[in-house]
């Protein structure tokens, strides 16, 4: 007997459409179409850096932690990139790479101040973005190298509507989702998330997941770093901040029914819960609203659109034994050994009274 | 030796951190030791930790509050537009401030609750649309110059006293609010507050009306937030920026002080105590002449370092105190037909194990 279950990734795919229904029947009122080649390009661009950044945030919230260092992370990568590079097409390959290790870096320190000296995800990684913030601003007055048209080609073109970006970032989604869904490393990350306690008494080694974790999410924010710089032609050291990658990606993430709380959530939910932004930030546009309502808009969305699933997802649990569940055996086997378990229980009870009674005399003795 | 003890242990560590600070403060600058000079240094911590103080409330029941920094900047801007040059407003629009303040908590706390939208969410929600509200209604730019009675808050005091001279009236309103804060952690609120961090559904099964005590939290921290406001108008002036940040500054503070985030564990002094330390921190880089670029990664690098050290010590603490075995003769007595149960015999086994290696 197999129900449907409404899980949080069906119900973000529904506020999506909802969302785009909406966005094309207003965007229709003001004499434009929703669904126009260019306007899809728009949105899938608009996608792409959010989306970059969340995927990575999917990882770490999972692990029960969060990242607010991301923001200087896009920056320092977008600058690394720029002046690597330094308008020669010939350095694009060392330049990507000496960036993404200097993330990966970035992300191991943030993994192991989280487990090894236990500081709070939140404490930690506000403090390693002060860090790079700092590095920010001794080595960096303004923006800086140039990055050269080869590399830029990789932000601006596209496969018909869809830009190469978007590409790249579903490519990427769909490799965590193999990570998350298929490895080892991603059912120990969800176990740790989940609980670290019990995964640590179940034999899982608690902490290499979680360091994976952060510093993958630390490369993902590079790769962001990396196509803002190949948008912009040059790095800057406020590109992050002025995008507010951190909160809005973690939004995202929440949006896309990960549980803060981690051990629960899906990476499609993300790219979902980002698509959700990029159509509401489009529809603002296309209709010009004020820049500033475009900040009240997007607060009332992402709470309104918690709001709509939050109160059952969060009280669901996957039930454990039962239909939809998981486990070893069938409920024929279950039934049939029910009767040895009682009796299992019984002869434990027993062994207990006698355990007790031994301690209560041993006691009386003293 | 007692007091030692409680200085390296994570509720003292703060305070050890703070009196380090204060002292490397001193030496560098001896004129820091004067009264004066010192009711000024509070003075410039009173916005931020009376901020810390409502954050307190919030962690402590396991949530967040990231609307503050937005709400102190909405209140700045509301108080330079609407008081104006007219002493006669600064009554009416400081009991307005006060009520958009409570509403803004009771928004908060009433979608966190009622709706079980994650705290983090609502309040990141709450900080964009306030910012956006804010800046939509002056037109991105801050205008207005609230009348001197106003701004006498936040940078006058009583002048000519005995020895420290001038105690200004921010000093004044910080020792109030934690007074009635410390008061708040003695009422059942305080104590509810806490064992909701700790617990929530336990404490819920107990019969407390959970959401209206996390909206109250939720409430104070707003309306610690307004009273921050009113102070920096007088300090700071009217502008956009005022009060950026103001939120991770707190929960930095909240969190140096060992509260714990996740909720159920904290004092209310040794938070107020981490904003201190805060301060003191940029005050001695700016004494100690490091360049103002390096002072975000200095400032990064001890908030990791503090953290990380006061939960080593706790937890090194803990390890040792686990060692007392729960004593035998205090379990619950077995309901009537406990046989039947099925988790009632596996309980009883694990006790007797206990019970076996005492």
């Amino acid at each position: 007997m197999k129900r449907l279950r409404v899980d949080s990734t069906v119900i973000v795919l529904g506020i999506l459409l909802l969302v785009i229904a909406i966005g094309a029947i207003l965007v229709a009122t003001v004499g434009r179409s929703f669904f126009s080649p260019g306007n899809i390009r728009d949105i899938l661009t608009g996608m792409s850096v959010l989306g970059l950044v969340a995927i990575g945030q999917t990882l770490v919230i999972l692990g029960a932690s969060l990242d607010l260092s991301v923001t200087y992370v896009i920056s320092l990568a977008s600058l690394i990139a720029a002046t690597t590079m330094n308008g020669n097409a010939a350095n694009i390959p060392w330049a990507v790479t000496l960036t993404l290790l200097v993330c990966a870096l970035i992300g191991l320190v943030n993994g192991l101040i989280v487990t090894v000296l236990k500081v709070n995800g939140f404490i930690a990684t506000l403090g390693v973005g002060l860090i790079l913030q700092g590095v920010l601003n001794t080595n960096f007055q303004g923006s800086a190298g140039s990055v050269p048209w080869a590399f830029q080609l990789i932000g601006a073109t596209g496969l018909g509507p869809v830009p190469v970006s978007t590409i790249i970032m579903i490519a990427l989604a769909a490799v965590v989702w193999f990570l998350l869904d298929r490895t080892r490393t991603g059912a120990h990350l969800f176990a740790v998330g989940g609980d670290p306690e019990v995964a640590r008494l179940s034999g899982v080694r608690t902490r290499p997941p979680l360091i994976a974790a952060h510093v993958l999410c630390s490369i993902f924010a590079g790769l962001a770093g990396l196509l803002l710089a190949s948008r912009l032609g040059v790095g800057s050291p406020t590109v992050g901040q002025q995008g507010g990658y951190a909160l809005l990606s973690i939004a995202a993430v929440v949006l896309g029914g990960t549980l803060l709380l981690g051990g629960r959530g899906s990476v499609w939910g993300t790219i979902g819960g980002v698509a959700i932004f990029a159509v509401v930030d489009n529809v603002m546009s296309v209709m010009q609203v004020n820049p500033f309502l475009k900040d009240v808009v997007r607060g009332v969305v992402i709470v309104a659109a918690v709001a709509v699933y939050s109160r059952r997802a969060i009280v669901r649990r996957r039930t454990r034994f039962g239909p939809g569940g998981t486990r070893t055996g069938g409920d024929a086997e279950a039934e049939a050994a029910a009767p040895a378990m009682v009796a299992a229980s019984h002869a434990l009870e027993a062994e207990a009274d006698r355990v007790e009674g031994d301690a209560a005399t041993q006691g009386g003795a003293r | 030796m007692r007091f030692l003890k409680a200085l390296v242990s994570p509720r003292g560590a703060v305070f050890l951190l703070l009196v380090i600070l204060l002292v490397a403060v001193m030496v560098l600058n001896p004129n820091f030791a004067e009264p004066g000079q010192i009711m000024r240094y509070i003075q410039r911590v009173a916005p931020v930790a009376i901020v810390a103080i409502g954050q307190y409330f919030v962690i402590i029941a396991g949530e967040f509050d990231l609307s503050q920094g937005s709400l102190i900047t909405a209140q700045v801007i509301v108080a330079g537009n609407l008081v104006g040059q007219d002493d006669s407003r600064t009554v009416p629009v400081l009991a307005l401030m006060i009520v958009l303040g409570l509403f803004v908590g009771l928004v908060n706390g009433l979608l966190t609750t009622l709706l079980k939208v994650p705290s983090f969410i609502v309040t990141l929600g709450m900080m964009l649309a306030l910012l956006g509200l804010v800046l939509w209604w002056t037109g991105g730019a801050a205008t207005g110059n609230p009348t001197d009675s106003f701004r006498q808050i936040g940078r006058g005091g009583i002048r000519d006293l005995p020895v420290i001279d001038f105690l200004p009236w921010s000093v004044l309103i910080l020792a109030v609010w934690l007074a009635l804060g410390i008061w708040i952690t003695k009422r059942p609120l305080g104590k509810l507050l806490i064992a909701i961090g700790d617990n929530a559904r336990a404490t819920r099964y107990s019969g407390a009306r959970d959401w209206w005590v996390t909206t109250r939290a939720f409430m104070i921290s707003s309306l610690s937030a307004t009273v921050s406001a009113v102070l920096l108008v007088g300090y700071a002036g009217v502008h956009p920026s005022v009060g950026r940040g103001y939120e991770f500054v707190a929960i930095t503070a909240v969190v140096l002080g060992g509260v714990v985030l996740g909720g159920g564990r904290g004092w209310i002094v040794a938070a107020v105590a981490g904003a201190f330390v805060l301060e003191a921190l940029f005050l001695l880089l700016n004494i100690a002449g490091v360049p103002s670029s390096l002072r975000d990664a200095v400032q990064g690098v001890i908030i990791i370092a503090a953290v990380a050290y006061s939960g080593l010590v706790f937890r090194s603490r803990r390890r040792g105190g686990t060692q007392t075995p729960p004593s035998p003769g205090k379990e619950p007595d077995a309901p009537d037909g406990a046989e039947e149960s099925s988790a009632t015999p596996a309980l009883a086994g694990e006790g007797a194990a206990h019970n076996n290696r005492s």
